[in-house]
């Protein structure tokens, strides 16, 4: 690393975000938790808050609860560690949030990824199709749980 | 002592005597005939075991090497195996168009050996503008392999074979820079006149530096005219699975393939023709007995000791090469070949004028 | 789907490179529009190999999982393995031996290198020359007994496991891996004269598919594809898991950008691999090589993220655990995947030559990309 770590006090963060977040520490990372509706503007203030600039979006996945969605996006910056996981509740039945892809990019594939394998509709996509599953698929989403593959899955 | 020359003499003489002037004309052409298509047959079966030999040399591995003694029999094998195969033509082809242009191919290729000297006085068709013969038809199996991509009706087919249009046309004007060169310095356009001005010596010894650079040159300009590796963009697996001849399968593929390996054969030939002699030995000024003992090599081993030395080097370049970009492919030839070979002409006319040469 | 993408214009022409392509190295599908031999735009489809490796670990347990993801990456599956294993220890705070440490550290290394030279072949054969890749082959072969004699597999090795590594090193790792050092290293420099200083090569790869550090960043490139555009994103050196941080080793990095630079990045990995090796083939500590663990591994409810430097850059594995046997949900974040998002932007205004020689330096490997 060429430039000694700073800390990043994530009370002071979250303090100063523009929407309302919950900070949740004692995990590995910290956590925030947000509204899916305010997310896009939480992501502009992660990426571009001078003190944060978090530009490298690493891991961006979904988890299915049974009763809800959770969207986890891991973020951290190209040249600091500070690492923060940011979640985002779901509805399952109508899951939507807004795309992230326009801050970072690498958000396309993996949300046309996550739009496939759990469904989640993401509003802003610039090009929401099917990427890995074959043309012509349609509605079951393999990574929920309560899908089932009748020819070759696993009995869980 | 026996030659080629004479035995094709007993055998003219024989056949006038049995069978009459016009008979014997017959006979010789259907003779000819036989010749040229169990020459290729052969050149085919030499040249791919030579290159997968060569090419397992250089790839520290030892080739083929099961069917028959040092896998001498592979290549047969190879070829009973395409000739077993269907020939497959796809839905959406234009069938005679696409049968047709192997067989352009193979016979533009068949032409191309009319001029070529085998040996000491061996030539099929000795005619007066041998090397001029030689750069017209090579253009024509451009033809063969633009209606080979085109009635594929396939993507990779027509992009091969318009890249290999562009590339023919362009790379066939270095190598007849490069054949006008020796032209100029022998003062002729026949095959056998042009072997005879270099009883003294070869053109590489006694044409200075424009033969130098003229070799290069052909060297390079018949390495893209026949499309062999790093020029090879008309077929390139990895970018256009196999360019042109992508649909063609069994006996059609192997009528390209064989092509490529005849005209890898005949530009080397010309190319020995042309700088290293042809068929004339290797003589060295006025040392008598080495000379002596070089006339006593026949003259076809000779010819075709340079010919697959040529053939050897383009097949070195082919497994030690990246392949180049179309784009940088053409700037190649139009930027720099192109120049250097007219600068080159011009330098050689004005050594030939003035007798510079040895 | 390929109707939405031809376009109208005359101009241009759709073609499917793949899934069954001599230059995608395995079954990736790219729907490529031309205008004449111009790239104006590249759209992969993915999934001909996805066997949602993520689905079948919720219902492998803590042990067996590892061994499937040596089938995403499985040229550097030794590394993805590792990341498992670290994820697992992680979760369970279970210290991994010194010797073990070292031992893993040496397998990684290895890997990399026997990764790197493969992809060192392949690129060469993508550009048009096929005598290099037999070349990396006889090197790879070596990389392959070595371990062969300790994990008993080739491929997938499976010898990372929660806790350390499956067995002790072989009598004779030291002595071959010692006899392999200096062999590699003359090696090196005849690839070096082979190719890397070939002028048609540098002609193929120099000021093709550029990628800026800013782009790369945001692609969410990592490995040698983002260090050859200038970003400094080991993970090794990042957040030093094992040994690595008492290791001396070089970062390479070059700024260029372009296909060259990453295939120089490679190169010099390839050097600091065999140095890092070098460091520790003598100093391999006695002792234990695996923790005592239990033999069924429950672990504690929360999530569990860990980062690991594959040969193609981060891998990182993400458990959300219940608290049971089996994960409840693992995501696998392959460094493939985010290399190949980038593709699309790199390729764009090259020939078709170029895209082929830039998917040779991405060194895409299609299981780590679909999973």
């Amino acid at each position: 690393m060429n430039e000694p770590q700073t800390a990043v006090d994530w009370e002071a963060v979250v303090a100063h975000a523009p929407v309302p977040v919950q900070l949740i520490s004692g995990t590995p990372w910290p956590e925030l938790h947000v509204e899916a509706p305010n997310w896009p503007d939480l992501a502009q203030f992660l990426r571009t808050a001078p003190e944060l600039q978090l530009d490298y979006l690493f891991c961006l996945t979904c988890v299915d609860w049974k009763t809800h969605l959770t969207m986890v996006y891991h973020l951290n910056h190209s040249r600091q560690e500070r690492v923060v996981v940011v979640k985002s509740q779901l509805d399952r039945d109508q899951p939507q949030i807004a795309s992230v892809a326009g801050i970072w990019r690498t958000a396309e594939f993996h949300e046309r990824e996550v739009f496939e394998m759990f469904g989640v509709q993401f509003l802003g996509h610039p090009d929401l199709r099917l990427l890995i599953l074959p043309e012509g698929w349609e509605g079951r989403n393999p990574l929920r749980k309560d899908y089932e593959d009748p020819v070759n899955m696993i009995r869980l | 002592m026996w030659s080629i020359e004479q035995i094709i003499g007993a055998l003219n003489q024989w056949l006038q005597h049995t069978l009459g002037n016009v008979g014997a004309a017959i006979a010789a052409y259907i003779l000819l005939g036989i010749f040229v298509i169990l020459f290729f047959s052969v050149l085919g079966l030499v040249l791919v075991y030579m290159e997968r030999k060569v090419s397992a040399w250089m790839q520290v591995r030892l080739g083929p090497n099961r069917v028959g003694p040092k896998g001498l029999l592979q290549t047969l094998a190879d070829t009973l195996k395409l000739m077993s195969k269907e020939g497959l033509t796809p839905a959406g082809a234009d069938r005679f168009l696409f049968n047709l242009a192997p067989v352009l191919m193979i016979v533009v290729s068949m032409l191309l050996l009319a001029p070529v000297a085998f040996a000491r006085n061996v030539q099929i068709w000795d005619l007066n503008i041998g090397v001029l013969y030689v750069s017209a038809i090579s253009s024509v199996s451009v033809l063969a392999v633009l209606i080979a991509g085109w009635s594929s009706n396939n993507k990779y087919s027509l992009l091969g074979a318009m890249r290999s249009g562009a590339q023919i046309v362009s790379y066939e004007l270095s190598a007849g820079f490069a054949i006008l060169t020796v032209a100029v310095l022998s003062g002729s356009l026949q095959v056998s006149q042009i072997i005879e001005s270099q009883q003294t010596g070869w053109w590489i010894f006694r044409g200075h530096l424009p033969v130098w650079v003229a070799t290069v040159v052909y060297l390079i300009a018949v390495t893209a005219e026949t499309n062999r590796a790093p020029f090879d963009l008309a077929e390139a697996e990895s970018e256009l699975t196999a360019g042109f001849h992508t649909e063609y399968s069994g006996m059609k593929f192997a009528l390209f393939f064989l092509a490529e390996y005849a005209n890898v054969f005949i530009a080397s030939a010309i190319g020995a023709t042309l700088f290293l002699g042809g068929w004339m030995p290797l003589h060295i000024g006025n040392w008598e007995a080495f000379n002596r003992v070089m006339d006593w090599i026949p003259s076809s081993i000779w010819f075709l000791a340079k010919t697959f030395f040529l053939i050897f080097v383009i097949m070195w370049f082919r497994w030690t090469f990246p392949r180049l970009r179309i784009d940088q492919l053409l700037e190649l030839e139009w930027k720099y070949l192109l120049p250097i070979g007219l600068v080159n002409l011009i330098l050689a006319t004005a050594i030939a004028v003035l007798g510079w040469h040895f | 789907m390929l109707q939405e993408i031809t376009s109208t214009d005359t101009g241009c022409l759709t073609i499917n490179v793949g899934p069954q392509h001599p230059s995608t190295h395995g079954v990736l599908h790219l729907v490529i529009t031309l205008s004449g031999e111009t790239i104006l735009r590249v759209d992969p489809h993915l999934g001909y190999i996805h066997r949602s490796i993520e689905k079948m670990c919720e219902s492998l347990s803590y042990r067996q999982f590892i061994y499937v993801t040596s089938r995403m990456d499985y040229l550097s599956s030794h590394i993805n393995n590792h990341g498992c294993a670290l994820c697992v220890e992680q979760a369970l705070q279970i210290e991994v031996p010194p010797r073990a440490q070292v031992i893993r550290v040496l397998m990684d290394e290895l890997t990399r290198m026997a990764s790197h030279v493969l992809w060192w072949g392949a690129m060469a054969m993508d550009v048009g020359a096929i005598t290099p890749f037999f070349h990396a082959f006889r090197e790879r072969e070596l990389i392959n007994e070595i371990m062969e004699e300790t994990c008993g597999a080739r491929l997938t090795m499976n010898y990372m496991v929660p806790g350390g590594v499956m067995f002790d090193l072989h009598p004779n790792f030291q002595k071959r891996v010692k006899d392999f050092i200096p062999f590699f290293k003359s090696k090196l420099d005849e690839y070096d004269e082979l190719l890397t200083h070939n002028i048609i090569f540098k002609q193929r790869t120099q000021h093709i598919g550029v990628l800026s550090r800013e782009d790369a960043i945001s692609y969410g490139v990592t490995g040698p594809t983002a260090r050859a555009s200038g970003w400094a994103c080991d993970v090794r050196k990042r957040v030093p898991y094992e040994c690595y941080d008492r290791l001396r080793f070089e970062e390479v990095v070059e700024q260029a950008g372009d296909c060259y630079a990453r295939y120089l990045v490679r190169m010099g990995e390839m050097r600091q691999s065999l140095s890092l090796v070098e460091q520790l083939i003598d100093n391999i500590p006695q002792g234990d090589f695996q923790a005592k663990t239990k033999a069924v591994l429950k672990l504690p409810k929360g999530e569990f993220y860990s980062r690991v430097e594959t040969a193609r850059g981060e891998f990182g594995v993400y458990i959300v655990s219940e608290g049971g046997t089996t994960p409840y949900r693992i995501k696998f974040r392959s460094p493939g995947f985010s290399n190949l998002s980038a593709l699309d932007h790199m390729a764009r205004g090259h020939k078709i030559g170029d895209l082929v020689a830039i998917m040779g330096s991405l060194d895409l490997v299609i299981p780590d990309i679909d999973r």
